[in-house]
C-alpha cells in the first residue's frame, strides 16, 4: 500500500491522533494487514510515538502485522457454539489447513482465527468464511466446504 | 427535506407519515437480523419481491425487511400484517406460495408453529409460547419496523420522548423521572442509571459526553446487536435525551467492528436523524445541539469495560483505568462522561413516553422494567427474549425456552458471560434479578444466558471461560494476567487428566487474589466461572482429580470410545467413517476400536445406526480388553428369528 | 488546598488533598511496598503490591495506594491477613518469572513467598512498565514500548529509535527489578537486525 493511500485515509479523519485505531482499522481492510512502513508513515503524521502505534496495532484481534491469507476462515467457539461442539469442528479446519488460529499457512490461501459470538448461536457450530456464516456444521462438512476454496 | 423546527412541525409530519400509510393494507414482513441473514434471509425476501411483483400485487402487497424478531432457532421468519400469522424456517422457494396464500386467504399449516406437546398448529406469531410468554416492550418494535427507514419509527411514535423532553421537560427533571424508574444498567454491573446521570449533571466542568457501549463482547450474547441493527433509533433518541439532561452536546457510539450491519444502521440511522433534525444543531428548534460519531471497535473484549471503551475513545490500547474517581466525574478525556449500555439507552424513550410509574410495574423491588437475554445453548428454543425481571429461570427455560432438546436433562444456566457464573438445576426457581443472581454466585451481566445439559463438562467450562479471560486481559495488572495464566494452567491440567491433590485449594487461593486484588472488572469478575462451578459441581471436579474421570464423558483426556461387542452389528459404517482408520473389523466381524489410533473425534458414535447404538463413552475406568480375535463372528440377531 | 486528616495503621496522618495514599503514608514514614511505582513517574497501579485496606464510611475495600486518593476520616490498615496473602500470592507469581530478582527476593522473605510455587515462565520480564514509562515521561524518547496483550504482554524496543538513543543512554537498565536483564536482552535482539554488533554499543 503507497503511502499517498495512507495519507487519503489519514486525512480523512483530520489527522485527529484520536482516530488512530479507526485510520488503522481502515487500512487494515484495505490492505489486509498492518506493513511496519504503514505503521511508521501513521506515527509520522498523527504525531503519534511508534510504541503506541505498535502497542495498538499488537493489542487488537482486528489488526494483522503479517500478510492474511486469501480467505479467512473464523471459527465460533463463543459459549453457545462451544457447547454444541464447536472445538470438534475447529479440530477439524486446523487438520484440513494444517494451521493454528492465529496462523496463515505458507501457501497464503487460508488465515485462521477464533472468534467469540457471531451471533448466529441457533446455528450454532457456526464457521464464517470471507464474511459468509455457515451453520451447523459438523466436522466431516466443514472440511468438505473448506476444499472448495482454491 | 427540511429540518423539523418545532413541536407542531414534528407532529404534522407523523400525522402526513400515517396518513399515507393504510392500517388495514397487508404486509410481509421477513426477519433480516444477523442471525436469519446466515439462513439466507435475504434471498427470502427478494424472492417474496419478486413473486409480489410477478403476481401483480404491488399495489396490495407491502414487504418490510424489519429487524430480528428474535425466534432465531426458527429463522427466516416472515409474518403477515394485520393478521399476525407467522411462518417459519421459510426458505427462497416457499415465497410463490406463501404469496399466493396470502391473495387467496389462506393459511399454509407446514409453515406454521407446531405446539410439541400437543400436536397442533398455531398460526397467529401472539399465540406462540415462545412469545407470548414475554414481555416485549422494547425488542417488539424490531418485527415491525424497517430499520433503514427513519419514517417507520416516526410511524410507531418515534422521536416523541425527545420532543415531550426538549419542549415540556427541564433537564433535571429528565434525571429525575429516570432516577424514579429504578432504571438499572443493562450492560452488566446494574448501577443505577439515574445516579449516573445525577452525578455527571453535577459534575465540575463544561463538557461532557455520553457514550453508547455496544461492544458487547460476552460471548452467547447478541441482544445489543439486534437492538442496533433493528431498531437503531431508538438508541439514539435515548442518546439525546441523555445529553439534554446531563448537558452534553457530543456523543459517542462504540460499536465492535465485528458487528458490520450494526455499524452500517446506525450510521444511516444517524444521517437520517441529522437530516431530519434529531441531530445536530438547534434540534428541532429547542436551541439544544447535539452531534454523535461511531468509533469502531477493533478486537479486544476487554474494551467493553467503560474506563477501557473510554481509552480507546482517546486512541489507545484499551486498558482499564483505576475507577477511585468515577468516570462519570472524569471520564473520557478527564471530563464528566455517561456512559450505558445500548439496551439502557433504549429504555429511555420508553420511560419518558410511559412514565416511571408504569415502567416501575415490572420487575422485582430492586429489579425493574424487562430484560432482554440471548437465550442459546442446549435449549429447543434458541433466540432473543424479553422477559419481566422477577421471571423465574424455571419459566425462561421451560415455558419460553421450550425445555432442553433430544430428551436430555438439564444441567445448568450460565448467566453473566465470563464474568458471570453457573446456575444449577436447584437454583431454577430463583427469580430474575441483579442482586438475586448476583447473591446466587453469578451475576446479570449483559443477557446472555446459556443453557448446558447432561452433556456439558463443568470443568470444562471454567477452563473455556478462563481461555477467553487469558486471551482478553488486557495484561497490565499482576492478579490478573499471572493468576488467570496460572488458573488456566491448573484447569487444563485437570481436563487432561492430570489434575492432582492441592489443585483446587491452589485454584481458590488465585481466584482470591484475582478477585481482590484485580485492577478491574475483567480480573475482579474473572473468577467467577471458576467459584460458581466448584460451588455448585464440586464433585465433577473431584472426579477429574481423584477418579481421573469426567462425569459428563466430554473431556477428551479422560474418555475412551468403546463399541460393545453384543450390540454390534458388523455394518461397518463406523469402520469406513473413521477418520483414524482406528476400527478393526470386517463383514460379521465384530469390530473394535484400536485405542491407540483413536483420536476420541466422536464420529463412530455419530454414524452408528441409532437401532443399534453399539459405541459408547467410557471415563473413569479402564476399556474392557478386546474380544480375542475367534470370538469376534457375528450371529445375526434380526435373522435368528428364521426367515418363514 | 485543604489538609486531610486520615488514619494509618493507627495513627493519625495529615495530607494534602489530591494526594494518595502511598504519598500520606510515606510523608509518616510507613513504609507500603512498591514494584512498579517510581517517583519520577506518574503511579501506574499494575503490580497490585501496594494493595491496602481502605475503610470509609463502615465499608473495608481492597485498592492501591499509589492511586487512591486520601479522603476525610479514610481509616487504612497496610497489612492484614488478607493483604499478606495477596501479596504473598502476588510475589509467588512473579517470582515464577524472575526469580533472582533482588526486589522480589528481598520481599519474598518478608511474606513468605515460595519461589519455586509455580513452573518457571520462559519470560523475564514482570510487566512492571518502568522501561516504557521512563522512556516515555522522563526522557521523552518513547525508544520502547508494550506489545500485546494478557499474557502475550511484553516490552519491545524501536530499532529506529533505539539506535540512534539507546547507546549513549541507557537510563532504563537500573530500573529493571529483574536487575536490567529482560531490558538489555530486548535491546539487544532489536538491534542485532541492524548488524549483530551494533547491539550494546559495541564495536560497529
Amino acid at each position: 500500500m503507497d503511502s499517498e493511500r495512507i495519507d487519503q485515509i489519514i486525512d480523512k479523519y483530520q489527522g485527529e491522533a484520536s482516530s488512530l485505531i479507526q485510520i488503522l482499522l481502515e487500512i487494515q481492510s484495505e490492505n489486509r494487514w498492518l506493513p511496519k512502513e504503514a505503521l511508521m508513515r501513521v506515527s509520522e503524521k498523527l504525531q503519534v510515538p511508534m510504541t503506541r502505534v505498535q502497542h495498538i496495532a499488537t493489542f487488537y484481534k482486528a489488526f494483522s502485522t503479517v500478510p492474511k491469507g486469501r480467505h479467512e476462515v473464523h471459527v465460533c467457539v463463543g459459549t453457545a457454539c462451544h457447547v454444541r461442539g464447536a472445538r470438534r469442528v475447529l479440530d477439524k479446519v486446523q487438520e484440513v489447513t494444517g494451521i493454528q488460529p492465529g496462523e496463515t499457512d505458507s501457501d497464503l490461501r487460508f488465515s485462521l482465527e477464533t472468534v467469540n459470538c457471531l451471533g448466529c448461536c441457533a446455528l450454532g457450530p457456526v464457521v464464517e468464511i470471507d464474511g459468509k456464516a455457515h451453520g451447523k456444521m459438523s466436522p466431516s462438512e466443514t472440511a468438505h466446504v473448506l476444499n472448495g476454496y482454491e | 427535506m427540511e429540518r423539523i423546527k418545532s413541536l407542531a412541525e414534528l407532529e404534522e409530519l407523523r400525522k402526513s407519515i400515517l396518513a399515507q400509510r393504510d392500517p388495514h393494507k397487508r404486509c410481509v414482513t421477513i426477519c433480516s437480523g444477523s442471525a436469519c441473514h446466515a439462513s439466507a434471509s435475504q434471498r427470502v425476501a427478494e424472492s417474496i419481491e419478486e413473486e409480489i411483483t410477478r403476481q401483480g400485487l404491488g399495489a396490495e402487497l407491502e414487504v418490510r425487511r424489519t429487524g430480528c424478531h428474535g425466534f432465531c432457532e426458527r429463522g427466516p421468519i416472515v409474518v403477515l400484517h394485520p393478521e399476525g400469522i407467522c411462518y417459519l424456517q421459510v426458505k427462497p422457494e416457499d415465497a410463490p406460495e406463501i404469496i399466493s396464500a396470502v391473495k387467496e386467504n389462506k393459511v399454509l399449516d407446514r409453515m406454521l408453529y407446531t405446539d410439541y406437546a400437543t400436536g397442533g398448529k398455531i398460526a397467529h406469531e401472539a399465540e406462540i409460547p415462545f412469545y407470548k410468554n414475554q414481555q416485549r416492550v422494547l425488542f417488539g418494535a424490531n418485527s415491525n419496523i424497517d430499520p433503514k427507514s427513519i419514517d417507520d419509527y416516526l410511524a410507531i411514535g418515534g422521536y416523541a420522548a425527545l420532543a415531550k423532553v426538549l419542549f415540556q421537560m427541564t433537564p433535571e427533571e429528565v434525571v429525575q423521572e429516570i432516577k424514579k424508574s429504578n432504571l438499572r444498567g443493562r450492560g452488566g454491573a446494574g448501577f443505577p442509571t439515574g445516579v449516573k446521570w445525577e452525578g455527571s449533571r453535577n459534575a465540575p466542568g463544561d463538557i461532557r459526553y455520553v457514550i453508547v457501549n455496544a461492544d458487547e463482547g460476552d460471548p452467547g450474547a447478541y441482544m445489543d446487536r439486534s437492538l442496533l441493527e433493528g431498531n437503531p433509533h431508538s438508541v439514539l433518541e435515548g442518546l439525546t435525551i441523555g445529553a439534554y439532561a446531563i448537558g452534553a452536546h457530543e456523543g459517542y457510539i462504540y460499536v465492535r467492528q465485528e458487528y458490520p450491519l450494526a455499524v452500517e444502521n446506525v450510521g444511516i440511522a444517524i444521517k437520517q436523524a441529522e437530516e431530519y433534525g434529531f441531530l445536530g444543531e438547534n434540534i428541532l428548534g429547542s436551541g439544544f445541539d447535539f452531534a454523535v460519531k461511531v468509533h469502531r471497535g477493533a478486537g479486544a473484549f476487554v474494551c467493553g469495560e467503560s474506563s477501557a471503551l473510554m481509552t480507546a475513545l482517546e486512541g489507545k490500547a484499551g486498558e482499564p483505568r483505576p475507577k477511585y474517581i468515577r468516570s462519570n466525574v472524569k471520564g473520557l478525556w478527564e471530563r464528566p462522561t455517561v456512559l450505558n449500555n445500548v439496551e439502557t439507552w433504549a429504555n429511555v424513550p420508553l420511560i419518558i413516553n410511559k412514565g416511571a410509574d408504569w415502567f416501575t410495574q415490572f420487575g422485582t423491588e430492586r429489579s425493574k422494567g424487562t430484560k432482554i437475554f440471548s437465550l442459546v445453548g442446549k435449549i429447543a428454543n434458541t433466540g432473543l427474549v424479553e422477559v419481566p425481571m422477577g421471571i423465574t429461570l424455571r419459566d425462561i427455560v421451560y415455558k419460553i425456552g421450550g425445555g432442553i432438546p433430544g430428551g436430555k436433562k438439564f444441567k445448568a444456566v450460565q448467566t453473566g458471560g465470563p464474568s458471570g457464573g453457573c446456575l444449577p438445576e436447584a437454583l431454577l426457581d430463583l427469580e430474575v434479578g441483579y442482586d438475586e443472581l448476583t447473591r446466587a454466585g453469578s451475576m446479570m451481566g449483559s443477557g446472555g444466558m446459556i443453557v448446558m445439559d447432561e452433556d456439558t463438562c463443568m470443568v470444562d467450562i471454567a477452563r473455556y471461560f478462563l481461555n477467553f479471560l487469558a486471551d482478553e486481559s488486557c495484561g497490565k495488572c499482576v492478579p490478573c494476567r499471572e493468576g488467570i495464566r496460572q488458573m488456566l494452567k491448573i484447569l487444563t491440567n485437570i481436563t487432561e487428566g492430570n489434575g492432582k491433590e492441592g489443585d483446587i485449594e491452589l485454584l481458590q487461593e488465585l481466584c482470591e487474589v484475582a478477585k481482590e486484588a484485580s485492577l478491574c472488572a475483567l480480573g475482579t469478575s474473572a473468577p467467577n466461572p471458576v467459584l460458581s462451578t466448584l460451588k455448585y459441581f464440586r464433585d465433577e471436579y473431584e472426579a477429574h482429580i481423584k477418579e481421573k474421570r469426567c462425569p459428563a464423558l466430554s473431556c477428551k483426556g479422560l474418555i475412551a470410545y468403546y463399541i460393545d461387542p453384543d450390540k454390534c452389528q458388523a455394518c461397518m459404517i463406523c469402520a469406513r467413517n473413521c477418520p483414524s482408520e482406528a476400527i478393526i473389523g470386517g463383514r460379521n466381524r465384530i469390530h473394535v476400536i484400536d485405542q491407540e489410533r483413536c483420536t476420541k473425534c466422536g464420529t463412530c458414535l455419530e454414524v452408528c445406526p441409532g437401532r443399534f447404538g453399539a459405541v459408547r463413552k467410557i471415563s473413569g475406568e479402564p476399556v474392557p480388553p478386546p474380544l480375542p480375535e475367534e470370538k469376534r463372528t457375528i450371529v445375526r440377531k434380526a435373522k435368528e428369528v428364521g426367515v418363514s | 488546598m485543604s489538609k486531610i486528616l486520615l488514619n494509618i495503621d493507627g495513627r493519625d496522618v495529615e495530607a494534602k488533598e489530591g494526594a494518595t495514599i502511598l504519598q500520606a503514608a510515606q510523608s509518616a514514614g510507613i513504609g507500603i511496598p512498591t514494584l512498579c511505582h517510581h517517583e519520577k513517574l506518574e503511579p501506574y497501579g499494575a503490580c497490585r503490591l501496594c494493595t491496602v485496606e481502605a475503610e470509609t464510611r463502615g465499608t473495608t475495600r481492597l485498592v492501591a495506594a499509589c492511586l487512591y486518593p486520601v479522603e476525610q476520616k479514610l481509616v487504612v490498615r497496610t497489612r492484614s491477613e488478607k493483604v499478606d496473602r495477596i501479596r504473598k500470592m502476588i510475589l509467588e507469581l512473579l517470582l515464577c518469572h524472575a526469580p533472582n530478582s533482588r526486589e522480589l527476593q528481598a520481599l519474598a522473605d518478608e511474606y513468605g513467598a515460595d519461589k519455586g510455587r509455580f513452573e518457571k515462565e520462559a519470560s523475564f520480564c514482570v510487566n512492571c512498565g518502568l522501561c516504557v514509562r521512563y522512556c516515555a515521561e522522563v526522557k521523552k524518547k518513547n525508544a520502547v514500548g508494550f506489545v500485546g496483550r494478557g499474557a502475550r504482554r511484553e516490552i519491545s524496543f524501536v530499532p529506529e529509535i533505539a539506535a540512534r538513543e539507546c547507546k549513549t543512554c541507557k537510563e532504563c537498565f537500573p530500573l529493571c527489578p529483574t536487575e536490567a536483564l529482560q531490558a538489555a536482552y530486548v535491546l539487544a535482539d532489536a538491534l542485532s537486525c541492524f548488524s549483530p554488533s551494533s547491539a550494546l554499543g559495541l564495536k560497529g
